[in-house]
C-alpha cells in the first residue's frame, strides 16, 4: 500500500504536469486563434473579399457611323453564337458530331473547340461558331435536346451594311493588337474590336465608349455565383459623318470596275459629300479576321483594293493644273484675259520638242479658250515665261502639295516640285523643259484626288481656302453632347473664313473657261454637259500620260489608249463643280489608265453631279437653293 | 503472492448506470452537436449528405461508448493483449493487402463496413501500455531494461502505420504512448534523450518520407511560396479564420467555406469554418468544450484507484488533446498539414467509433473508480455477472 500511493503522487505529479502541458499548449492555439481573427482579422477580410469578388468588364456598344441624313453605314448587329459549355454534356466529341448535321465543322476549327474545351474550365463556355445565319440558329434551337452542352448566344459585331461602298473612308475594326494595348481594360477583354482604318481608328476612342463593371461572386473556381453590383458603361458615341449615303453609293458603282476614286465636297463648308476609292473591299471580312488567301488576294491586286486612293493615289494632275498655271500667269501679268497665242500642235525649246495632244493645233488660243479645249502648246508657252516658281507658288497656295487635313488617317500630301527640291531629292539642277511640261501638269508634280477636289473648290467659291472634313457631329460623346467641325462652322464658332489673296477676276476666267469647257460645243467635256432642267456642271478634263512616247512612236503614230497594256494606259482625270452659277459642289474623278479625261473621267463627274444636285435639293426647285434656282432655270 | 482486495468487487447493472457520469456524457453530446451544425452549414443548409449520417455515426457510437463503460474494467484488463495482438495482426494484414494492393492501404473491407485497423490500435495500445505498466513495480520501471517490451509495443504498430503511410496516426501513437510513459513515472532523462534521438534520427527519417509528406513540411515552412499549389490549403483557411472576426460571418455565411475556397470543410478543415462562421467567440466556445472534456478525463484519472484506469484515462485523455491540438494548429499554420480530424466535430465514421469507444472506456474507469486491481491478474475473480 505504502508503494501504491507512491506510485499514486507521482502519478498525480505528473499528470499534473501533462495537464499543465496542455494547458500551454491551448493557450498558444487561443493566442493564435486571437491573432488571426483579431489582429490580422483585418487584412483576412479584404483577402476574402478579393477571393469572392470578381470584376468583370462589360463591353460598351461601339458606336454608330451614320451618313449625313443619319443613315447608318456602320452599325451593330446581333451575332448569333454557338457555344459549347463542356460540363453540360458527357462526351464533347458526341455532342460535335451531332452538331455535324447542322453546322459542318472541319478539322482545324474542331481542333480549336476541343483546344480550348481543354484549356478552359469546364464551366466556361466556348466559341463554337459565330455570325450563324438564322436558319442554323433555329436548327440548333430545335434540336436542343440531342446537342447537350451546345447554347446560342447573342452578342452584338460591327455590321457594315453597304461595306464595299464605305470600306475605305470606315475602315474596320479588328481583335487589338499587342501594340495598341493600353490602359483602357477594355482592350484586354477577349474578342474587343477596335477601328484599325478610316473613321473607325480616327474616332476610335469616341465611337469605343467606357466599359462598364460587374462585380459578381465567384467561387475558388471562378464560377460565377450572382452579380452584387453593376455599373453600366456609357455607350460609344454615334459618329455623323458629312457624307451622302446614296452619292457615295452611286460613285463606288459607277466606278467599281475601274482603279478610280471619286471625291465630292460642298465648296463652302468643306464638307465632303464622296469619297470614293475603287477596286474596295468588304470590311465587313476584316471583323472576324481575313484568312490568308483573302489578304493574300488583296495585298496582291495590282489595283491595289487597300489603299484609300483619294487621299493615299498620288498621280500627276494633267490638264487639270491648267487653271493654276493660269491663274499664276494672270496674277502675274504674264498674260491678261485677251492674250493671245497661236497653237501650231507642237512648242520647240531648244533641241527638245512639245507636243500639244491636237497634232495639228488649236490654232490661236486665249486664256479661256486654252482651258476650253485643253490646249497645251498655249500652257507650254505660259509656263516658260512664269518660271517654275511662279506656278508651283500658285500651286502650293491652292493647297497642292500639302496635307490638306481631312479627318482621315493616312492622308499623303503629294508633291509641288521646285527647284530646290529637285537638287535635295533628285540631286541634278531645274530644268527648262520641267517647267514646259509642268504648265501642262506633268512631270514631277503629284497631287491626291482628295487635292484636285479641294483645289476645284477653291477655286469655285472665291478662293477661299475651304477644308474637307468628314465628320460632321460626334452625338453624345463624353465631352458634353455634341461637338464638331461641321457644327461649330455652321454657328459661326469658327475663325473668319481665310482667303487664298486671288484675284476674283482671275478667278472668274478660270471657272468661266472651266463652264464652257463642259458647256460649249467646242469644249473637252462637252459630251458629259448636264442637260437635265435646272441641273448643270463645269469642269476641266485631264488626261495624263503615264508613259513616254517616244519619237519614232509619234512618227508611227500614237498608239490608241485601247491597243496599249492597262498598267500603260493613260490616266482619266476630271475636276468639276456644280452647278455652274453660284456652285455649291466640286468633284473630281481620278480613273487610273483609264484612258482620257473626257470619255472616262466625265462621264463619271457628270453622273455623280447630277445626283449630287438631286439629292442635295438643287434639281426641281421646290426645295432650291437660295439664289441658285432661277438662273438656272432660265439657263436650262 | 498478495492478496488483493476488491472496493465493490461487482456491481450490478443499475449501480453502474447510476454511477455513469451523465454530466460528461452531455458534453460529449453537445459537442457533438456543434459538429451537426456545422455539417448542415458544410452542407449549404442541409442536412444530407453529411449532417444525417454523422447523426446516425454518433448514435451508434453513443451505444457503442455505454457498452464499453458498462463493460468491468477487470475485462479490458485481462484481454488488453488479447486486444493489442488482434490489431496488430489487422495492422499486418493491411499492410500486405497494401502491397498487393496500390498506394495508401489503410482499410480492411469487411462487406458491411470498412475497418481502419490503425484506429483500433490507438485504443488497443492504450490498453496493452496501461496493461504492462499497471503491472510493473514502481522500482522496475527505473529499469531501461523494462522498457523494452513497451518500447516495442508502441513502435511496432507505429512503424506499421507509418509504412502505410500515415505519417500523423504514427506520430499520435507515439505521442500518446509517451504520455502513459510519462504518468507511469519514466524518468524524465529518459524522455530526453528519447527527444535527442529522435531530432538526431530527422535527417534519416527525411529520407523515407514520401515526396507528398515531403512537400507538406516543406509547405508548412513557407506557404506563400506556392500559393495555388500546396500551400493553398494553408492561406485559404487563414483567411477563412481571420476574416470571421470577432464575432464571425454568422451560421451558413462563412463566404470562404462556402465557396469552396476551402478544402475538405466538411472533414480535416471543418474549425476553419466554424470560426469564420462563428469568429474568435464560436472558436473559443468549441475549444472550450474540448477543455471541459479533458478536465473530465483529467479528473476521473486522478480519482482512479487503480493503476491500469488511471493510465487507460490519461492515455486516451492526451489522445483526444492531440487530435484537438493537432487539428487546430494544422489549420490555423501553426504546423504542417497533417489529416489529422477534429474530433466529435469532423465528418468521418471510423474516427468516431474510436473516439467513442475511448470515452467508454474513460466513462468505465470512472463508474470502476474505487476497484482495487492487484499488479498480477492471476487472483482476479471476475464472476460472469460483472461482464454484464
Amino acid at each position: 500500500m505504502h508503494r501504491d500511493s507512491d506510485r499514486h503522487k507521482q502519478f498525480n505529479r505528473r499528470i499534473l504536469m501533462l495537464g499543465g502541458g496542455k494547458f500551454v499548449l491551448l493557450s498558444a492555439l487561443t493566442g493564435r486563434l486571437y491573432y488571426l481573427q483579431v489582429v490580422e482579422s483585418e487584412r483576412y477580410k479584404n483577402l476574402a473579399d478579393e477571393n469572392r469578388i470578381n470584376f468583370r468588364l462589360l463591353p460598351p456598344p461601339r458606336g454608330r457611323i451614320t451618313d449625313r441624313n443619319g443613315v447608318p453605314i456602320a452599325d451593330n448587329q446581333r451575332n448569333y453564337r454557338a457555344l459549347l459549355i463542356s460540363e453540360n454534356t458527357r462526351s464533347v466529341d458526341g455532342t460535335l458530331n451531332a452538331l455535324e448535321n447542322i453546322l459542318p465543322l472541319n478539322t482545324a476549327e474542331r481542333e480549336r473547340i476541343l483546344r480550348d474545351v481543354r484549356r478552359n474550365k469546364s464551366f466556361v463556355p466556348v466559341t463554337v461558331r459565330e455570325n450563324l445565319a438564322w436558319t442554323e440558329v433555329s436548327q440548333i434551337e430545335v434540336n436542343t435536346p440531342d446537342l447537350p452542352g451546345i447554347l446560342i448566344d447573342v452578342g452584338e459585331s460591327r455590321y457594315y451594311p453597304v461595306g464595299h461602298d464605305f470600306a475605305h473612308v470606315l475602315g474596320y475594326v479588328a481583335a487589338v493588337s499587342e501594340a495598341e494595348k493600353s490602359d483602357d481594360p477594355l482592350l484586354s477583354l477577349p474578342g474587343f474590336r477596335v477601328g484599325k482604318a478610316g473613321v473607325e481608328k480616327v474616332h476610335d476612342l469616341s465611337l469605343r465608349g467606357s466599359g462598364g463593371n460587374s462585380q459578381v461572386e465567384v467561387n475558388a473556381y471562378g464560377r460565377i455565383l450572382r452579380e452584387l453590383n453593376r455599373q453600366e458603361g456609357s455607350p460609344g458615341a454615334e459618329i455623323q459623318l458629312t457624307l451622302d449615303r446614296e452619292i457615295q453609293r452611286l460613285a463606288a458603282h459607277r466606278i467599281a470596275d475601274e482603279s478610280a476614286s471619286v471625291v465630292v465636297m460642298d465648296i463652302h463648308s468643306g464638307e465632303v459629300l464622296a469619297l470614293v476609292s475603287s477596286p474596295s473591299f468588304d470590311p465587313n471580312r476584316f471583323i472576324q479576321g481575313l484568312t490568308g488567301t483573302e489578304w493574300q488576294v488583296l495585298a496582291n491586286n495590282p489595283r491595289a483594293p487597300l489603299l484609300n486612293k483619294s487621299i493615299q493615289g498620288q498621280y500627276a494632275p494633267g490638264s487639270t493644273f491648267k487653271m493654276v498655271v493660269a491663274l499664276a500667269a494672270l496674277e502675274h501679268g504674264i498674260v491678261t484675259e485677251n492674250t493671245k497665242h497661236y497653237c501650231n500642235g507642237s512648242m520647240k525649246l531648244a533641241e527638245a520638242e512639245f507636243h500639244c495632244w491636237k497634232k495639228h493645233g488649236h490654232g490661236l488660243m486665249d486664256c479661256k479658250t486654252a482651258i476650253m479645249q485643253s490646249c497645251d502648246v498655249f500652257f507650254y508657252e505660259v509656263a516658260k515665261r512664269l518660271g517654275i516658281n511662279r506656278i508651283s507658288e500658285m500651286a502650293t497656295r491652292l493647297g497642292l502639295g500639302k496635307l490638306q487635313g481631312i479627318d482621315l488617317p493616312g492622308e499623303r500630301s503629294g508633291l509641288v516640285p521646285t527647284p530646290e527640291w529637285k537638287a535635295q531629292a533628285v540631286g541634278s539642277s531645274w530644268q527648262k523643259g520641267e517647267t514646259v511640261i509642268l504648265g501642262i501638269g506633268q512631270g514631277y508634280i503629284l497631287v491626291t484626288p482628295l487635292q484636285l477636289a479641294a483645289m476645284t473648290a477653291r477655286l469655285a467659291n472665291g478662293g477661299i481656302d475651304v477644308v474637307p472634313f468628314l465628320t460632321r457631329q460626334v452625338v453624345g460623346s463624353e465631352d458634353n453632347g455634341t461637338v464638331s467641325k461641321g457644327s461649330d462652322r455652321s454657328t459661326g464658332l469658327e475663325p473668319p473664313p481665310k482667303k487664298l489673296g486671288i484675284n476674283p477676276a482671275h478667278l472668274k476666267i478660270v471657272t468661266d473657261a472651266m463652264d464652257q469647257a463642259v458647256n460649249s460645243p467646242f469644249g473637252t467635256a462637252f459630251g458629259s454637259r448636264i442637260s437635265d432642267t435646272g441641273m448643270s456642271m463645269a469642269g476641266k478634263t485631264g488626261t495624263v500620260q503615264v508613259r513616254r512616247i517616244s519619237k519614232a512612236e509619234r512618227e508611227l503614230g500614237v498608239k490608241r489608249n485601247e491597243e496599249l497594256e492597262w498598267k500603260d494606259r493613260d490616266h482619266a482625270l476630271f475636276v468639276g463643280f456644280a452647278p455652274r452659277e453660284n456652285p455649291r459642289f466640286a468633284v473630281s474623278v481620278v480613273v487610273e489608265h483609264g484612258g482620257s479625261g473626257s470619255k472616262t473621267a466625265a462621264p463619271i463627274a457628270r453622273d455623280v453631279l447630277q445626283e449630287v444636285q438631286k439629292r442635295m435639293g438643287i434639281a426641281g426647285g421646290e426645295d432650291s437653293v437660295v439664289g441658285g434656282g432661277r438662273e438656272e432655270v432660265s439657263h436650262g | 503472492m498478495v492478496k488483493y482486495r476488491m472496493g465493490e468487487p461487482t456491481l450490478t447493472f443499475w449501480q453502474k448506470i447510476w454511477h455513469i457520469n451523465w454530466l460528461f456524457v452531455l458534453v460529449i453530446c453537445l459537442t457533438a452537436s456543434v459538429g451537426f451544425g456545422m455539417l448542415y452549414s458544410a452542407a449549404g443548409g442541409n442536412i444530407d449528405p453529411w449532417a444525417s449520417r454523422q447523426i446516425v455515426r454518433f448514435g451508434i457510437g453513443f451505444v457503442l461508448m455505454l457498452c464499453v463503460a458498462l463493460v468491468d474494467i477487470r475485462i479490458w484488463l485481462r484481454y488488453a493483449y488479447f486486444i493489442y495482438m488482434g490489431a496488430l495482426l489487422l495492422l499486418i494484414a493491411v499492410e500486405i493487402a497494401g502491397t498487393i494492393g496500390m498506394g495508401a492501404q489503410r482499410w480492411i473491407n469487411l462487406g458491411v463496413f470498412s475497418v481502419q485497423p490503425s484506429e483500433i490500435m490507438k485504443i488497443a495500445l492504450v490498453l496493452a501500455l496501461a496493461r504492462y505498466f499497471h503491472s510493473v513495480r514502481m522500482e522496475e520501471i527505473y529499469r531501461p531494461t523494462r522498457l523494452i517490451i513497451p518500447f516495442l509495443l508502441v513502435l511496432v504498430p507505429a512503424g506499421l502505420v507509418l509504412r502505410q503511410p500515415d505519417l500523423g496516426t504514427a506520430g499520435l501513437m507515439i505521442l500518446g504512448s509517451g504520455a502513459i510513459f510519462f504518468a507511469a513515472g519514466v524518468r524524465m532523462w529518459k524522455f530526453g534523450l528519447v527527444l535527442v534521438t529522435g531530432i538526431a534520427a530527422l535527417p534519416i527519417g527525411w529520407q523515407f518520407l514520401r515526396d507528398y509528406q515531403k512537400q507538406r513540411v516543406l509547405t508548412f515552412l513557407n506557404p506563400e511560396q506556392d500559393p495555388l499549389g500546396s500551400g493553398y490549403h494553408i492561406i485559404q483557411s487563414k483567411i477563412a479564420l481571420g476574416s470571421g472576426g470577432l464575432f464571425g460571418k454568422g451560421f451558413m455565411a462563412g463566404t470562404q467555406s462556402h465557396l469552396s475556397f476551402l478544402p475538405e470543410m466538411q472533414t480535416d478543415f471543418i474549425f476553419t469554418m466554424l470560426a469564420e462562421e462563428q469568429g474568435l467567440m464560436g472558436a473559443l466556445g468549441l475549444l472550450f468544450l474540448y477543455g471541459i472534456i479533458l478536465i473530465y478525463g483529467y479528473v476521473f484519472s486522478a480519482s482512479c484507484r487503480n493503476q491500469f484506469g488511471r493510465l487507460v484515462s490519461i492515455g486516451i485523455t492526451t489522445t483526444f488533446f492531440l487530435y484537438v491540438f493537432i487539428n487546430i494548429a494544422m489549420v490555423t499554420g501553426l504546423i504542417p498539414v497533417v489529416g489529422v480530424p477534429l474530433p466529435l466535430i469532423s465528418y468521418g465514421g471510423t474516427a468516431m467509433l474510436t473516439l467513442m469507444i475511448g470515452f467508454g472506456l474513460l466513462i468505465g474507469v470512472h463508474i470502476n473508480r474505487e476497484v482495487l486491481i492487484g499488479r498480477q491478474l492471476t487472483t482476479i475473480d471476475i464472476s460472469p455477472a460483472s461482464l454484464v
